[in-house]
């Protein structure tokens, strides 16, 4: 295979994580909550996706937009109930919720649909291959790309352009002093979570072709999305996009020419990183 | 000094503690058919202990201990496959021994970052040794693992019985009571309240001139060699070890054990082992999904309300009832 | 130093005496909590250095600063909550000791640890409460345990961040006696907003406005300074 597939392959692959992980990255840097459900936030909304397609026959953006609504709304519910009174709980304490709350998700999905693997049936536009001239290669890794890229830009401008994402920046640094310069956190934190998990949920339905769908799929990337949004920042979407497209691209070349090390290496790149700079390659450092 | 002699006669052992012990060798007697079910709840409490000196004393949250455990089982393993060592109590030796080192060395290193970085430098370490292990085929096995291991005879007396596993448990018995006389003693000594502190106002022991990292990594170090321990009598009780004994799924369990129970508590891990696992025994197996469901749900309700577990509700109730007693 | 854009503690060239009872007041935001957190090793400067006898300890962490004889009580108690008293001050008592770290002995059979704890609890007049936890203390009997943790570290170099804040006036005093009983020749640094206290404890006075040194002297010269009463707006100092 030649590089330019390989490497295209990996950034589609990135592209899905990013999707997940930037809602991940900035409601953790927002909120400082440790949130290990995010994944199966991320696996709801791909179901939701995919069973929308195949029982309601909605087409694949509008599948997209519904899953994203759904579980925004699913998770709105659960912030303001479960995650909101341990905000200032102990990092154990968020740990076991999410934990418990990623159960609850793959018990209700395995009850509800049942453990098989979900395939997704692509629509006709973005089957088959591309012809870039050079190469020809899968229509559907080539619109991911271009759509993570824009989502990336989008979010960006968001956050750097409009006053929403200025108090959002400004919490992720100080929370306390936006708070007193009358910044409402509470809001912020629910709105802020909502799209992250909105985020996730198609990105659980984008990547349903390439991570698989299935009640495995929480404990089975969680490693990914934690290291994905470590090793990025939290709360920085420049940073979550690269870390994503690093461990994409990585994952992707090391299975194809070191399948039986290539996890092994993520994991002690991850170590060896960290140790470096915990926050992470552009975090911000922690006092 | 009521409270300094109350201080004083704190670690004295109270009638209570000897039912633990009491009631496990009635088990003996009484269950002789739900001998290899007692062995795993035996091990499960050694590293729900182990856990709980790190976590619920120290208060290192770590999703990665694991690694010392399966450290531990993979070692007695190797030494039984490649080198025919397989006399068992050397082996706990030898498991204790890597498991720590590795728990040292890792806690050095780690123990300088806190908060997410360090949960995740947890994860990765243990996901580390599972991804080699899995890679040193040759060593471990691989995938597979390594099955039918055969251990020799404890003391040079009792042999194991793969059957009924009746010297495991025995055996497993007496090797939980050794480590938790020594995680007792820390408990109750200086060291045990420096860790107590660390945990409850880690600026403070600071400004008290407390060498906080060295007795986290210390704590760690041996918190490692005991969860090593319980991993090696894993492997020698029954006679295989594979890639299970690592992993998440492993970590999050013996988690969320000491959780139900009740971490800092000594006893927690004891509570929250059989608690879980008949639970798990029983309903697991004829409802799987329900039973994921059940737990996550326990889960959810004791990370809001209870999250000192079993033990704590106890103690709050007891509290309780003293209150009104007393005017 | 320098605490993003904003500069904080700017030019404190600042000497406490051996044996001094000397007193830190300013208006709020002056900066007098942050120099002791300069001092403690809570933060590091951006310029300039700290040295004790003669010693550079600039580059000290904490916990070394307080091997050397420093000690501090919290503006904010910072307590082992769930601890009884008797184990928070015992705990601060076997680290001087030096044997926080031992393992083998149980900690409440160090009958050296826990009578040094008995005495500093005697001496805060916390004998009642020694065996509840600092949870279910009133506030002002709690600001008394932060103080009997300084003391329990033998300290060369005691600095107490308002102190009284928070303990009854009619309490204050067991806070005086039991600065009155330390040995001569430890110097005792008072942040306060409280001027009677200010003014029955200390030799030496030094106030800060804006994270620089506005005036020193002794309390009479200080009391008598216009630009003091100024900023104090003339009433406080009238004591």
């Amino acid at each position: 295979m030649d590089v330019i597939s390989v490497l295209l392959g990996g950034m589609a692959a990135g592209m899905v994580l990013f999707v997940v992980s930037v809602g991940l990255s900035v409601t953790m840097g927002l909120m400082g909550f440790v949130n290990l459900a995010h994944g199966a936030f991320a696996m709801l909304g791909g179901y939701a996706i995919v069973l929308s397609m195949k029982h309601w026959g909605l087409p694949f953006p509008a599948a997209l937009a519904f899953g994203f609504v759904f579980v925004a709304a699913v998770s709105v519910v659960a912030e303001r109930l479960l995650y909101a009174p341990l905000y200032r709980a102990s990092e154990l304490d968020q740990v076991l919720l999410t934990i418990g709350l990623v159960f609850v998700m793959i018990a209700a999905v395995t009850l509800g649909v049942g453990p098989e693997t979900q395939t997704v049936v692509l629509p006709a536009w973005l089957s088959g291959q591309t012809d870039l001239g050079f190469l020809q290669y899968r229509t559907y890794s080539l619109a991911l790309i271009a759509a993570g890229t824009a989502l990336m830009l989008a979010l960006w401008l968001g956050f750097e352009r409009t006053r929403i994402g200025a108090r959002i920046r400004a919490a992720v640094d100080n929370r306390r002093m936006a708070q007193s310069m009358g910044v409402d956190v509470g809001r912020l934190f629910t709105l802020t979570f909502a799209l992250g998990s909105g985020l996730a949920a198609i990105g659980g339905g984008l990547g349903a072709e390439i991570l698989g769908l299935d009640p495995q799929y929480p404990f089975r990337y969680l490693a990914y999305f934690l290291i994905v949004v470590a090793v990025g920042g939290l709360g920085r979407i420049a940073g979550v996009f690269f870390a994503a497209i690093l461990i994409g691209v990585l994952d992707f070349v090391l299975k194809i020419y070191f399948p039986k090390g290539g996890t092994l290496f993520i994991y002690a790149l991850t170590l060896i990183l960290l140790l470096a700079r915990p926050q992470g390659l552009f975090g911000k450092r922690v006092g | 000094m009521n409270a300094a002699t109350e201080l004083a006669r704190r670690h004295r052992w109270r009638w209570w503690e000897a039912l633990p012990w009491v009631v496990s060798l009635a088990c003996y007697f009484a269950f002789p058919n739900y001998l290899a079910f007692g062995t795993q709840v035996l091990i499960t409490i050694l590293f729900a202990l182990s856990l709980d000196l790190v976590l619920g004393y120290a208060g290192i949250v770590t999703l990665g201990h694991a690694a010392f455990f399966g450290a531990g089982a993979y070692t007695v393993g190797m030494l039984a496959m490649h080198w025919g060592w397989n006399e068992p109590l050397s082996g706990l030796l030898a498991a204790a021994l890597v498991a720590g080192t590795i728990g040292l060395a890792s806690g050095l290193v780690l123990l300088r970052t806190q908060g997410l970085a360090l949960l995740m430098l947890t994860l990765c370490t243990m996901a580390l040794l599972e991804q080699a292990a899995n890679m040193g085929a040759a060593w471990t096995g691989g995938f597979d693992g390594m099955p039918g291991l055969s251990f020799g005879k404890i003391l040079g007396v009792f042999g194991f019985d793969v059957l009924y596993y009746r010297s495991q448990y025995l055996y497993a018995l007496a090797a939980l009571f050794a480590c938790f006389l020594l995680v007792r003693m820390l408990v109750y000594s200086s060291f045990g309240q420096s860790l107590t502190g660390i945990r409850e106002n880690l600026l403070r022991m600071h400004a008290v001139g407390a060498p906080v990292r060295g007795r986290q990594v210390l704590a760690y170090a041996v918190s490692a060699a005991l969860a090593g321990v319980a991993g090696a009598l894993f492997t020698q009780a029954n006679g295989y070890v594979n890639l299970a004994v690592l992993g998440l799924e492993r970590s999050a369990g013996v988690l969320i054990v000491l959780i139900l129970g009740g971490y800092g508590r000594l006893y927690g891990a004891f509570v929250g082992a059989v608690a879980y696992m008949l639970l798990e025994d029983v309903l697991a197996k004829a409802y799987p999904t329900a039973w994921q469901l059940g737990l996550g749900v326990t889960l959810v309700v004791v990370a809001l309300y209870a999250r000192n577990g079993i033990l704590g509700m106890g103690d709050a109730l007891w509290r309780r009832l003293q209150n009104r007693a007393a005017p | 130093m320098n605490f993003g854009a904003l500069e904080v503690a700017r030019k404190v060239n600042f000497r406490l005496a051996r044996g001094a009872r000397h007193a830190l007041i300013g208006p709020n935001g002056a900066g007098k909590t942050t120099f002791v957190n300069l001092l403690t090793g809570l933060l590091l400067p951006s310029r300039g250095s700290i040295l004790l006898e003669g010693e550079d300890v600039t580059s000290l962490p904490q916990a070394r600063r307080v091997k050397r004889g420093i000690a501090r009580t919290f503006q904010i108690n910072q307590l082992f909550r769930g601890l009884t008293v008797q184990e928070n001050v015992g705990i601060a008592v076997s680290e001087r000791l030096g044997i926080g770290g031992a393992m083998l002995r149980p900690a409440g059979k160090r009958s050296d640890v826990m009578a040094e704890a008995a005495r500093l609890i005697d001496m805060l007049k916390l004998g009642d409460d020694a065996g509840r936890r600092v949870v279910e203390l009133p506030y002002g009997r709690q600001r008394l345990v932060e103080i009997a943790i300084a003391l329990g570290l033998n300290p060369r170099v005691l600095l107490l961040d308002e102190p009284a804040a928070g303990i009854p006036s009619t309490e204050t005093h067991i806070l005086l006696d039991a600065i009155a009983t330390l040995p001569k020749d430890i110097a005792v640094l008072i942040i306060e907003h409280d001027m009677d206290l200010v003014f029955r404890f200390a030799d030496r006075i030094t106030v800060l406005v804006s994270g620089s040194v506005f005036a020193e002297g002794t309390p009479a010269e200080i009391a008598a300074n216009r630009e003091v009463r100024a900023i104090y707006l003339g009433t406080a100092l009238d004591g």
